[in-house]
């Protein structure tokens, strides 16, 4: 019962500031409708027991991304100028947008709940995943944590190079 | 009802959706981005409910984190882009910017 009331919070979180990151007329708003919406995510990531994913989620996405993203905003805009569409086209542009995403959520619900997933009957409680995943990773996904781990080298470094002022 | 599967997948089904009305609908290129970050993290979710409801399979969650990593370099090349977008053309409209060089 009580789970049921922590997941349907979570949710109610994540889907409202995911509205208010879409819908909102100021770019601040939507900057800080994210971070509700990073950490609802993080909510129900431990409530699908994957502590690791959700604390990595916390310390990647609110720290790092969401930090990123509010700098861009505020080094690229005035905090209260306005970002809607405007104008005919943009109508046009906005009509045909909402009905895309809607077309999009009616598809992706619709094979959600007509499938009949193959879940497993028991459920396995472990104490932590960090074990499994750092044994995974440095087992069996060996080469592509190095392919990432260069890879996130050579964005940030061509990150600088190119945000340089000339 | 017991929370199932299909209760994580209509939540991240919704987020997906929205991202994809944020990418359309949105003029500003930063604002564009925020719709590419719910889709990703929509894609998170059904990985991660995925693994927990076949058994705690751990693979799910590595390939989440591969996500998040590569998202963080995503958003690093893309802001740095938009900045210099930005000291050329002084706004981010993606709607107006049309020119690869002078």
């Amino acid at each position: 019962m009580l789970f049921d009331f922590v997941f349907y919070m979570f949710a109610v979180i994540v889907i409202v500031s995911a509205m208010g990151v879409v819908f909102s007329k100021k770019m601040m708003y939507s900057a800080f409708s994210l971070l509700f919406t990073f950490f609802g995510m993080a909510g129900l990531y431990v409530l699908l027991s994957a502590d690791f994913v959700a604390v990595t989620q916390i310390m990647v996405y609110v720290g790092g991304i969401l930090v990123l993203i509010v700098f861009g905003v505020m080094l690229t805009s005035k905090i209260t100028g306005v970002d809607i569409k405007t104008g005919t086209i943009g109508k046009i542009q906005l009509t045909v947008g909402a009905i895309t995403s809607v077309i999009v959520a009616i598809i992706l619900l619709y094979t959600y709940l007509s499938v009949e997933w193959m879940t497993s009957q028991f459920q396995v409680e472990v104490p932590t995943t960090t074990h499994f995943i750092g044994f995974g990773l440095f087992t069996e996904y060996l080469l592509p944590f190095f392919v990432a781990a260069i890879l996130i080298l050579i964005a940030f470094i061509g990150a600088a190079k190119i945000a340089r002022r000339k | 009802m017991e929370i199932g599967l299909t209760h994580y997948l209509v939540v991240s089904a919704l987020l997906f959706s929205l991202g994809v009305f944020g990418i359309v609908s949105r003029k500003n290129s930063i604002l564009v981005l925020m719709g590419l970050e719910l889709i990703l993290n929509s894609a998170n979710l059904n990985f991660i409910a995925f693994s927990k409801f076949k058994g705690l399979n751990i693979e799910g969650h590595i390939a989440t984190l591969f996500v998040i990593v590569l998202a963080a370099a995503e958003v690093a090349v893309a802001l740095a882009i938009i900045l210099n977008i930005y000291q050329h053309y002084h706004h981010i409209d993606v709607d107006e910017i049309n020119k690869l060089k002078e």
